[in-house]
């Protein structure tokens, strides 16, 4: 082909133009859903439960992730300040992940249990009552606003056809059992989402109102399970070095 | 051949790219610079080199893993792998300057009695220096960078009034296994007479002027049954550190805003409405994620902050 006819056909121009650049982002993004470590085999991961996923949607919703990164990177003052480093299995079932590279607030990948329950609502009413130099905008409403969890099974459903392992039928759930426990499988049974739902912010009340489901139960529900599935304590140092 | 060459040359003598615009408009087809080209190159080389020191080129389910090697400690034995920044790290963190540096200094500590850390002028000033920062991360958030706490959300580290006890054992006590300090709103026990009474009588034990007829009364209520205060904050209304009930005659406040009262009638309002509310507030326990070295410098340094007992 000759240069001239690239150069003067503006289509063939822009599908050549497309391929190649194309390239850069294949070799580097494709080979990792076949290279057979990229997912480290690790104790303790498992989906949301149906709260934690609406808290979850609630953390998109508010752009969070436009401040907050969910990806502690294997350095030294990382792990002396936020833990450990995060691994490719922690956020498996997230779709999509939160990893982000912009920390106008702190990493967040490991804050679950960091803080009380009280805490995580007082601050997220008015983050400078608690860390007056904080530059974080409140959210007071989510304390008042009541949970929209009617579509929950249908939000399950739509996690479930990219791989989150909800289960549908008796089938499903058995395996979960075996996988995750009853306790848990209980919880990402799609047939009694709602129930599970409720229940665990019944329990759990973590906002401090018991009377109402909130979206700021369902938010900090999110919250304190980030970055607690894994067991660090488990694993030698270096263990996580064998995936890479 | 530099551009400034060709400027100055002949358009017909030089050879162009055969395009034509507009007639006239033709296009050069000089060789690349020289300087450039022989970058291009090295670049080629540095790509190849790179491939064979460090992990590139995925292959089937597997990928080519570099000739460069990194060895450290896994478990006890020595172990070298294939460079990736995970196997960096744990060597960085065992044999790292900085974190050797700070792991001697970290035993030194650990193998120390609080005693001889508070005394020991090296030991000290680690601590301060490390727990300072473990201090930002861990604690701050509640009780501020300085350790002066929030009032009326999160206790005051700075002064000597403590609710769960100051002294190093109390405060390390508190570090691993977490608090959870409660007292029941009294609305339903106490009418709002009885809520004054009580907080004239609290109020008058850290010498503000209140009614004493209503102190008197208050005082009953404390010490009786109705109230039945003294069961956590004892008769003397000194606290008991068991229960996480503070001191009420010392004129420190935690959740209260006793001192920041423009007059009389609002203390003994504040105080009241404190009563009838009740509070409930958690620190967590810190066992899980922190070393006891570093929950044993944190100790030491909220009880050298300047309240400690």
């Amino acid at each position: 082909m000759k240069h001239e006819s690239v150069e003067t056909n503006a289509g063939l121009l822009i599908i050549l133009t497309l391929a190649v650049i194309s390239v850069g982002g294949l070799v580097e993004i494709v080979p990792l859903f076949y290279i057979d470590d990229t997912i480290e085999e690790v104790d303790g991961v498992r989906p949301y439960t149906p709260l934690e996923q609406r808290g979850r949607d609630i953390f998109l919703r508010e752009g969070c992730y436009a401040c907050h990164s969910q990806m502690v990177r294997p350095f030294r003052d990382e792990m002396l300040r936020y833990g450990h480093y995060s691994l490719a299995a922690e956020s498996q079932y997230d779709h999509p992940f939160q990893w982000g590279s912009k920390r106008t607030g702190p990493d967040l990948a490991r804050v679950g249990g960091k803080y009380s329950n009280e805490w995580q609502v007082q601050h997220m009413i008015d983050p400078q009552s608690l860390v007056p130099e904080s530059i974080m905008p409140g959210y007071p409403w989510l304390a008042e606003t009541p949970l929209n969890y009617s579509d929950i099974d249908r939000r399950m459903i739509a996690l479930k056809r990219v791989g989150v392992p909800y289960s549908l039928t008796e089938e499903e759930y058995e395996a979960n059992v075996e996988k995750f426990g009853e306790e848990h499988a209980r919880m990402f049974d799609i047939r009694n989402a709602e129930d599970s739902l409720v229940q665990q912010a019944q329990t759990e009340n973590f906002d401090g109102n018991p009377g109402t489901i909130t979206e700021m139960d369902a938010l900090v529900a999110y919250l304190q399970v980030l970055g607690t599935m894994v067991d660090f304590s488990e694993y030698d140092d270096g263990h996580f070095a064998e995936f890479r | 051949m530099s551009t400034q060459d060709n400027r100055e040359k002949d358009p017909n003598q030089v050879e162009t790219t055969g395009h034509v615009w507009d007639g006239n408009l033709q296009e050069y087809n000089n060789p690349l610079p020289r300087w450039w080209l022989w970058g291009f190159y090295a670049t080629i080389v540095f790509a190849v080199v790179y491939w064979l020191i460090y992990p590139a080129w995925p292959i089937g389910d597997s990928f080519t893993k570099g000739f460069n090697t990194i060895t450290f400690e896994q478990n006890g034995e020595e172990r070298t792998m294939h460079w990736n920044t995970r196997a960096l790290l744990a060597k960085d963190m065992q044999t790292g300057t900085y974190a050797v540096r700070q792991r001697e200094m970290l035993e030194q500590v650990a193998a120390q009695d609080y005693e001889t850390i508070l005394q020991d002028a090296e030991s000290m000033s680690f601590v301060n220096a490390y727990a300072q920062g473990s201090f930002g991360t861990w604690c701050a958030a509640c009780h501020q960078v300085g350790g002066a706490g929030v009032v009326g959300q999160y206790p005051n580290l700075r002064n000597d009034h403590w609710k769960w006890g100051g002294t190093v054992e109390q405060i390390e006590e508190t570090l691993h296994q977490g608090r959870l300090g409660y007292m029941p709103g009294y609305r339903d026990t106490l009418d709002g007479d009885q809520l004054n009474q009580v907080a004239a009588y609290v109020l008058s034990l850290n010498d503000y002027s209140v009614d004493q007829d209503e102190a008197d009364a208050g005082e009953r209520i404390f010490t009786g049954t109705d109230g039945g205060c003294y069961q956590c904050h004892a008769m003397d209304a000194q606290g008991l550190a068991s229960q996480g009930a503070p001191n009420l005659t010392n004129d420190l406040w935690g959740l209260v805003d006793v001192r920041g009262a423009e007059s009389d009638s609002e203390r003994q309002r504040l105080v009241a409405n404190f009563v009838r509310n009740g509070a409930q507030r958690e620190m967590p326990a810190f066992a899980d994620r922190l070393s006891d070295a570093e929950i044993k410098m944190l100790t030491a340094y909220v009880h050298s902050l300047g309240g400690g007992q």
